[in-house]
């Protein structure tokens, strides 16, 4: 497996796999079906200081190679993830990615600030672009100075180091990118969901109950490959990248384009079993393109 | 709850747009109990993505199958009702908690309710019931003629009204009418259909003890996105939930709000 692993700040992986956020709860289902410990980190579900209930049912829909959802960050809060889902995962060694999110300037902080010393969170995920939450998320995520901010707020009071996760939809996502570098985000999550809809044709009506939600899947995969492609050659902090990764050659492809390690999202509901499948198959891979570490890879398509 | 590819063994058409499957794999079919559900990949590819949640309509474990029905109408459902014999799909499940027997005891006269494709599991359900003394008395409602399905089988099990919207099969109206009109006994309620039908369950029979079986839009089936999550009752801060996936699709008459 050391043809796999990946230091980047705060996480020592033992491969450049993990679950994305939203996607794999707080890991409770997954283990169910395998070692949590084959990963190479998990990303847990946004934290909020509050409970929340998150938006109104239906909340997912399928689209052509993808799904639009409008969760809206539904989580236990953060006392009872601290107290319940973090201690549980204790018995796991895998480094924790925190997740954040809020509504104002001052939950970020709360929240990085406690989630930060839990003992088995690594790195801070700055969720600054969550597309389904009305009185947040948008604002802090498309624009730079806002991002910018938050996050030199949040890096002065978070333990460890902090991932900011760039929203798609912008109209420059390097500017975000280098604004965000600047403030001293350590690394970058992208892409977050695109903004969509879908609409029944004998209803009239959206078929999400919040109107739009967030599109991922395989469908977005190449916009997160232009994006990173774009944003790495920008910045110099490494890259989680994610977007529509399933298989194996998926991650080559993020590695590529200029991320340093992978967060699978989707496929999850697909296939429970997609993470250590990915893991499992990826020597094959480097072996047919003659490559002895993956970390070579990074950035190959424009260095 | 596994991941396991199962052979479709049979699949034929038995209402309009209903198709029943049954689907050959033992280690799944050994965990199955009646009023779970299955989430079935209905192509190889990526479109359409997602898995499609199907209840399970009868479990033998002897010959290690499965049947499920099925309404065929949009994408996904579409393209596996084209799916032949032979054909293998992949299974996760067995999902969700079913409906519990130890409610109705020997003897008790159980009513099961079914609205439109919410009737399937109800068949399973009704198998366990009999093999355990309790009486069944069955109202299944449909649109119409061409949607009723498996009337003779539960005829086999216990009493069995069919209720039609349009009057064209069984008795014209609701299933509540049924019941009523009917002046039907009964213990306990074991319901299945349409959001709007187990709403007016509820209020009709609110001292009862009886359980629904919820359907809502689900994005993995195992509890892990929060897709299908619904209120709890009497939870004044409404931030109390219950999985649909997980935690159901069966609940207590009165657990959570409809």
């Amino acid at each position: 497996m050391s043809r796999l692993n990946m230091e980047l700040p705060g996480l020592s992986m033992r491969n450049p796999i993990m679950p994305a956020s939203g996607c794999f709860g707080f890991g409770k289902e997954y283990a169910k079906f395998y070692d949590l410990e084959k990963l190479g980190a998990i990303a847990i579900k946004a934290a909020t200081v509050e409970t929340r209930f998150g938006n109104p049912t239906p909340r997912v829909a399928e689209t052509s190679s993808g799904m639009l959802n409008a969760i809206g960050l539904q989580n236990p809060g953060l006392e009872s993830i601290l107290a319940n889902e973090l201690v549980w995962l204790e018995q796991y060694e895998v480094p924790i990615i925190a997740n954040i999110a809020g509504t104002k300037t001052e939950d970020y902080i709360e929240v990085a600030e406690k989630i930060s010393k839990a003992k088995n969170v690594h790195a801070i995920e700055l969720n600054i672009s969550c597309p389904n939450v009305k009185e947040g998320g948008i604002t802090f995520g498309t624009n730079p100075k806002i991002a910018s901010d938050l996050t030199r707020l949040v890096k002065e009071v978070s333990s460890v180091p902090v991932y900011v996760k760039l929203s798609p939809n912008v109209t420059d996502i390097v500017e975000m990118a280098v604004a965000v570098e600047e403030a001293g985000a350590d690394g970058l999550s992208m892409i977050n969901t695109l903004l969509g809809m879908r609409i029944d044709i004998k209803k009239r009506r959206p078929v999400l109950a919040n109107g739009f939600g967030g599109l991922s899947g395989p469908a977005i995969k190449p916009v997160a490959i232009r994006m990173i492609h774009q944003v790495s050659q920008a910045v110099s902090i490494p890259i989680i990248g994610m977007g529509g990764v399933s298989t194996a050659e998926d991650v080559i492809e993020f590695f590529l384009a200029g991320a340093s390690c992978v967060a699978v999202g989707t496929a999850n509901f697909v296939d429970p079993f997609v993470c250590p499948t990915i893991i499992e198959d990826l020597p094959r891979v480097l072996n047919e393109l003659g490559v002895d570490h993956i970390s070579e890879l990074i950035g190959g398509s424009w260095k | 709850m596994i991941l396991e590819n199962m052979e479709i063994c049979q699949q034929q058409p038995i209402a309009s747009n209903v198709y029943e499957l049954v689907l050959k794999g033992q280690e799944l079919v050994n965990l199955a109990s009646q009023g779970q559900f299955l989430h079935v990949k209905v192509s190889e590819g990526t479109d359409p993505l997602l898995r499609r949640p199907i209840s399970i309509a009868k479990i033998d474990q002897d010959k290690g199958e499965l049947t499920v029905i099925y309404r065929a109408g949009g994408r996904g459902t579409n393209m596996l009702a084209l799916k032949q014999k032979g054909e293998v799909v992949s299974v996760l499940g067995p999902l969700g908690n079913g409906f519990s027997l130890e409610e109705t005891s020997k003897g008790a006269i159980a009513l099961l309710i079914g609205g439109g494709i919410g009737v399937p599991p109800l068949y399973e359900l009704s198998l366990q019931l009999v093999k355990r003394g309790v009486k069944v008395v069955h109202v299944l409602g449909f649109a119409g003629s061409s949607d009723v399905f498996y009337e003779e089988k539960f005829m086999e099990l216990g009493e069995t009204y069919i209720a039609t919207m349009d009057g064209s099969h069984g008795e014209k109206g609701t299933v509540i009418e049924i019941i009523d009109n009917k002046q039907l006994l009964f213990d306990t309620i074991y319901s299945c259909g349409p959001t709007p039908m187990l709403k007016a369950i509820e209020t009709a029979f609110p001292d009862k003890k009886g359980f629904l079986s919820l359907e809502e839009r689900m994005g993995c089936g195992i509890g892990a996105c929060f897709a299908c999550v619904c209120h709890v009752k009497d939870d004044p801060t409404k931030t109390a939930y219950k999985k649909i996936c997980t935690d159901g699709p069966v609940f207590a008459i009165g657990e959570v709000e409809l």
